[in-house]
């Protein structure tokens, strides 16, 4: 058995984290390796394409019901769905209430004690929401847990924030611990010169884009259904996007520490392709009468 | 007579931060001082209410602390609840000894512990259902309980649960007061901020619940605020003013009620014990009831008819005259005490440590047994305590703010006090360096030490801690072991 290759993936809210790790996932199963999903995020709907279901019930509210965590058993909180993937959601508050981060650390504490790790599994997943917040949505990349980091991005100028934050984020547990940024995936927006911008960026932070995953209606047609397009359509273009994309990160060994940029430095990349504009000095802090006057 | 000379002083100081790291030096030093009679402003020679450094063992407490343990927490027909995991709530209950009448449990809840016992769930979906919950059952189990106070722990800050709209719609459901309070203890340097925090409660949740209501008042009606009833102390205080025919309606918060601090917007002269802790409500009460309000000491003769005097002043010939009653009916007993224990004490020398009033107020007590204060400090003071420090203390004394325990350790060491008055924590070091120690926030579970017959109580205290044979007795190792090692030497 090969040694259990721990994976997360970041990147920005609403860029697709969910859709691409769950058909990357689905790729990678129908290759022959064993792999885990661990949602990271309240919402949970980290799995609901491998398990065909609205959201799987999560740690924290099994826990909740149950008394405390200490009260439940594996199995209790681990569902099997296509290709015999291993689906787990930390779960967590709802909106407003509470602290979701501590639902994250509190989950994969369970997970680890519990030995869900110590079985014969080739990768696990951790699908974390967008933004790191706090110290939970960060747990999954201390150590001894996710020793890669996969940035999910598009050519949008918050898009290109969030990987550079999140590589910020990534180069204060590298020192102390073996995290590593592994790569950039892009997943399509259909902007200008988008592969381009994202190798520029990607070259800038010390790393690659690994692969550029195009738009394609497919993934929406599968999601209507609850489905990876590897399952709905395996014949389908887009599902050999996947394919690609789960071969090729099971062949990386390009681990590195990141070196994010400074923000004039990230803004003159943007400019450069012409995502921002050139800022005009002259009229900050001008009132419209001001520059009417002026002009 | 100080023990050492002004310049003496200066550099025992200097040599004890001498082992600090400079920026540590630094700091620390802003909080040392010599005192000074003349100087007005405590300002210009110490600094008072900041963070200690970490590192450094300070003997402070924490918000919650101020809140619950201090303020709050003697109301005793009301349930505080320690909101958040069980610990807070655990280690402050019934340790400070604030005495009431009334039975546990049924009407009195003074030395329980409620908490909403906070598990890993609560935390990460919120405790927002839990302490609803917990006050339906309270309600349930506890139907004579006048209110309920939330006192927030640390986590219910860091989660933001929004225990005002809990406490709002539970308050109209039982009808009774809920007082939400956002003591978590990481606000603030000391515990300090968590008076302030619970006086701001109590001015926005419970004093104008009676405003405009019909109250039958007298021209000699006060309130006693900031005296906790450590050992009995407010009813040792309270006896004295009722002696001299005033009316008091109001006591807080030892022994007090949620009745009668809705009530004391209708005194007419606010006596405030604890400046420190209860100052914010008194100033409010100035601001919006035109109540006046004046310091007193009860600890000591001379302290007690001093304030006696100046309380008797604010009324009118009737009270001044029953006041000079009450002094004189006293004196011979207090001649008697200090007629027996003067002799016993005169001379010894005192260092304080403590919180709250005391390390000023008590001093004159140890003055009427003929014993000298020759250090002081607070654990929380601000500047205004220290103004009123400097004119009690003797020139040329140590004045010290927020103390480490290295500090206290070597100042003791080399001013070699008779007696050190201080907490549990600084007893057993001292008392194993050959020290007495009496402890000045619980009374060593005596008292009570305010009024006249707390007074008796106090010259005996004092007397049993220093003439106690033991110190006689008691060869520290250190002088043993140089003998012996003299012998194996040669």
């Amino acid at each position: 058995m090969a040694k259990l290759r721990q994976c997360a993936i970041y990147g920005k809210g609403g860029i697709g984290k969910s859709t691409t790790t769950q058909n990357l996932v689905a790729a990678l199963a129908e290759s022959g390796k064993k792999v885990m999903i661990v949602g990271c995020d309240p919402k949970a709907d980290s799995t609901r394409l491998i398990l065909h279901s609205k959201a799987q019930t999560t740690v924290m509210h099994l826990a909740a019901e149950a008394g405390s965590v200490e009260d439940l058993e594996l199995e209790d909180v681990l569902s099997v769905g296509f290709g015999g993937i291993k689906c787990v959601e930390s779960g967590g508050p709802e909106p407003g209430v509470g602290c979701a981060g501590r639902g994250v650390i509190t989950a994969i504490n369970f997970l680890e004690e519990e030995g869900a790790y110590d079985e014969d599994l080739d990768f696990v997943f951790y699908d974390v929401l967008g933004d790191v917040v706090c110290g939970g949505f960060a747990m999954p990349i201390r150590e001894n847990k996710a020793q890669e980091i996969y940035i999910v991005c598009s050519g949008e100028m918050m898009a290109m924030y969030a990987a550079n934050n999140i590589s910020k984020g990534i180069v204060k547990y590298a020192n102390s611990g073996g995290v590593r940024l592994a790569g950039l995936i892009c997943n399509s927006r259909n902007t200008d010169r988008e592969d381009e911008l994202i190798m520029a960026l990607a070259a800038r932070l010390g790393t690659t884009m690994i692969h550029f995953v195009p738009r394609d209606n497919a993934v929406q047609h599968a999601e209507i259904r609850r489905m990876t397009v590897i399952e709905y359509d395996a014949k389908h273009k887009q599902a050999d996007e996947y394919r690609q994309l789960a071969k090729k990160i099971n062949d990386n060994t390009n681990f590195v520490i990141p070196t994010p940029i400074e923000m004039e430095e990230l803004e003159e990349l943007l400019m450069e392709f012409g995502i921002m504009e050139q800022e005009d000095e002259s009229i900050i802090g001008k009132t419209a009468e001001e520059l009417a006057a002026s002009a | 007579m100080a023990v050492l000379t002004r310049e003496e002083t200066e550099a025992l100081i200097a040599e004890v931060l001498e082992v600090y790291p400079d920026k540590a030096k630094k700091d620390r030093a802003k909080h040392l001082a010599v005192n000074d009679q003349s100087v007005e402003q405590s300002k210009k020679c110490i600094t008072s209410n900041r963070k200690s450094l970490p590192g450094v063992m300070t003997i402070r407490g924490c918000a919650y602390a101020g809140s619950k343990g201090v303020v709050w927490g003697p109301i005793k027909d009301m349930i505080h609840i320690s909101h958040g995991p069980v610990g807070c709530g655990q280690y402050s209950r019934a340790g400070r000894r604030n005495y009431y009448v009334g039975t546990t449990g049924v009407d009195s809840f003074g030395t329980m512990n409620f908490t909403s016992d906070f598990q890993e769930k609560d935390i990460v979906f919120g405790g927002d259902k839990k302490l609803a919950k917990l006050i339906e059952e309270i309600e349930q189990l506890f139907p004579l309980h006048k209110g309920i106070s939330v006192q927030s722990e640390c986590p219910i800050g860091l989660i933001g649960d929004d225990i005002e709209a809990v406490s709002k719609k539970a308050s109209a459901a039982i009808d009774k007061p809920v007082v939400p309070v956002r003591c978590e203890g990481f606000r603030g340097v000391s515990q300090s901020l968590g008076h302030h925090i619970a006086n701001d409660t109590i001015r926005d949740w419970v004093l104008d619940k009676r405003d405009g209501k019909a109250y039958d008042s007298t021209p000699y009606d006060v309130a006693i605020i900031g005296d906790y009833n450590i050992g009995g102390d407010a009813w040792a205080s309270r006896i004295l003013l009722e002696e001299m025919g005033l009316r008091v309606v109001a006591q807080w918060s030892g022994d007090g009620t949620i009745a009668e601090m809705m009530n004391t917007p209708k005194v007419k002269l606010n006596l405030l014990h604890c400046y420190r802790s209860m100052n914010y409500i008194s100033r409010h009460m100035e601001e919006k009831y035109g109540i006046p309000w004046m310091e007193y000491n009860f600890f000591g003769p001379t302290k007690i008819i001093e304030s006696l005097r100046k309380i008797a002043d604010f009324f009118d010939d009737s009270i001044r005259e029953k006041c000079e009653q009450v002094i004189a009916r006293y004196q011979p007993m207090m001649d008697e005490i200090i007629a027996k224990y003067k002799p016993r004490l005169q001379g010894k020398k005192v260092m304080l440590y403590v919180g709250g009033l005391r390390p000023r107020h008590v001093i004159g007590a140890y003055e009427d047994l003929g014993m000298e204060v020759v250090g002081t400090g607070y654990e929380f003071a601000h500047n205004d305590d220290y103004d009123r420090t400097i004119k009690e203390m003797g020139n040329a004394t140590l004045l010290y703010d927020d103390i480490t325990g290295f500090e206290f350790e070597e100042f003791v060491k080399r001013i070699k006090p008779d007696m050190v008055g201080s907490g549990i924590k600084e007893k057993y070091i001292f008392q194993k360096m050959g020290i007495p120690l009496r402890q000045m926030h619980s009374w060593d579970y005596s008292g009570p030490y305010h009024g006249y017959d707390g007074f008796a109580i106090f010259a005996r205290d004092m007397d049993i801690a220093l003439s106690n044979p033991v110190w006689h007795n008691m060869t520290p190792p250190w002088k043993k072991a140089e003998p012996e090692a003299a012998q194996k030497a040669a």
